[in-house]
């Protein structure tokens, strides 16, 4: 299966194989007007199986949201056919408005537009804590 | 000091926790030399649930300070009745008072008020999750008992899965040498295994014990809970579990002479009466330490600490 290189955009690569649709939804990609390729279950000398997603416009990506999502993501930035930078993504420190606290006895439950936070409390695990209840989350 | 809020009890470093016992001791040792040093200042007491204990002390310490107290003793009687959130409730009283103390049924609710005021923020309890100063106060009443906060073996007793009293009170002591943690609760109220966790990580001996008989002989402190009630979903698991744990004389035949039992309180009927005349029984001093730690700490994040000479 061929599809076309980025000339100028972004590559997702790295991304856990089957995980490229909830990235998809999570960046909004869908709003994108340029082409964007999936490309799933290709092959991985490090995974065995990954899916990539290629992007061909240059956009702002919310990092926190992906490495939340996938901390395992290779980020390649390509302009004029060229790879201009590459980065990899970690666990975020903090996650502010990302995901919701489901501790109903949580102040977060009843107080009106208080912004979720959670913070990174084990990287191993990948385990967060609300910062208001401590309420634990595991980032999968 | 550093900090403007206590919202858990480990906000405060060990050396802060050691100069606010000591302020607590100076205090009550010297009751007249703080008599005045809050004169011009308000506290606001926002209880949105229930409280005798904590709300009593706070005021009582205020008092004794020579300052001022307003506040609400329930949500009902506060506009959160009519809907009003906290945000909004601690902003508008932080604009008549220079340090607040709140107790509300939602975990994170200080955390809330203390990002939209600028004045201290005490936690008096949000939910079952923290309730700092009743930590402060089974510190204080530990250390003038003991005359010391290491080398010691603590039984905790009772309904030990939902206790915040006990969790936060094994959390403080865990920064103290030779800690041994005695466990004794029925299975249903077993300690959460996070609390287990951070006793391993500090490499804290412990042990998890089915009665009070078999643990009672090594203790060098009794810390009594009570099942409570409100946090149980289901009327026939607490009445099975309620009457669990008795403490009575006969219990306390075999313990040490110097054993110290505290409580929390409200007890109801997991201490007997009978025991309040032994003299090993402190509870009700416990509650008197409540009021002076309360008084360190209100000057102590007022900036007032070092005021007194």
């Amino acid at each position: 299966m061929n599809v076309d290189g980025v000339s100028t955009g972004i590559v997702l690569d790295h991304i856990q194989a089957g995980k490229s649709m909830q990235i998809y939804k999570l960046l909004g990609l869908d709003k994108l007007s340029c082409n964007v390729a999936i490309i799933q279950n290709a092959k991985s000398r490090k995974y065995g199986k990954k899916d990539i997603i290629k992007i061909d416009e240059n956009f702002q990506i919310d990092l926190d949201v992906l490495g939340f999502a996938d901390p395992h993501i290779t980020v390649n930035i390509v302009k004029n056919g060229k790879l201009e930078k590459k980065f990899h993504l970690a666990l975020p420190k903090e996650l502010i408005g990302v995901i919701k606290c489901k501790n109903p006895r949580c102040i977060t439950s009843v107080e009106q537009e208080i912004v979720h936070k959670f913070k990174l409390v084990d990287e191993e695990s990948g385990m967060y804590r609300c910062e208001y209840c401590d309420t634990a989350y595991v980032a999968k | 000091m550093g900090i403007r809020n206590l919202i858990n009890i480990t906000d405060l470093g060990t050396d802060e926790l050691f100069q606010m016992m000591n302020l607590a001791d100076d205090i009550i040792e010297n009751p007249s030399k703080y008599s005045e040093t809050c004169r011009g200042k308000t506290l606001g007491t926002l209880f949105f649930e229930p409280s005798t204990r904590t709300r009593l002390s706070f005021t009582a310490a205020m008092m004794e300070l020579g300052g001022n107290v307003l506040g609400f003793s329930e949500a009902a009687s506060s506009s959160a009745a009519k809907g009003e959130s906290v945000s909004d409730t601690v902003r508008t009283v932080g604009c008549y008072s220079h340090i607040i103390a709140m107790r509300h049924p939602k975990e994170g609710a200080p955390v809330v008020a203390a990002d939209r005021t600028t004045v201290p923020i005490i936690n008096a309890g949000d939910g079952g999750h923290f309730h700092p100063t009743q930590t402060l106060t089974d510190l204080l009443t530990i250390r003038r008992e003991k005359k010391r906060l290491d080398n010691m073996v603590i039984g905790v007793c009772g309904d030990l899965k939902f206790g915040r009293t006990v969790h936060s009170l094994i959390g403080a002591m865990l920064r103290y040498e030779n800690i041994e943690f005695v466990l004794i609760s029925p299975v249903e109220l077993k300690i959460p295994q996070y609390v287990k966790d951070a006793m391993d990580k500090a490499n804290a001996k412990w042990t998890e014990v089915r009665t009070l008989e078999e643990a009672m002989p090594r203790l060098d402190i009794l810390y009594m809970t009570r099942v409570q009630k409100e946090r149980f979903f289901n009327e026939e698991d607490y009445i099975r579990l309620k009457d669990t744990y008795v403490l009575d004389l006969k219990k306390l035949e075999v313990a040490k002479k110097d054993l110290t039992i505290l409580h929390p309180l409200p007890r109801v009927t997991e201490i007997s009466t009978a025991v309040d005349d032994d003299p090993r029984a402190k509870y009700f001093e416990q509650a008197l330490c409540g009021k002076y730690i309360r008084m360190a700490l209100i000057l102590t994040l007022l900036g007032l600490d070092k005021e007194v000479k």
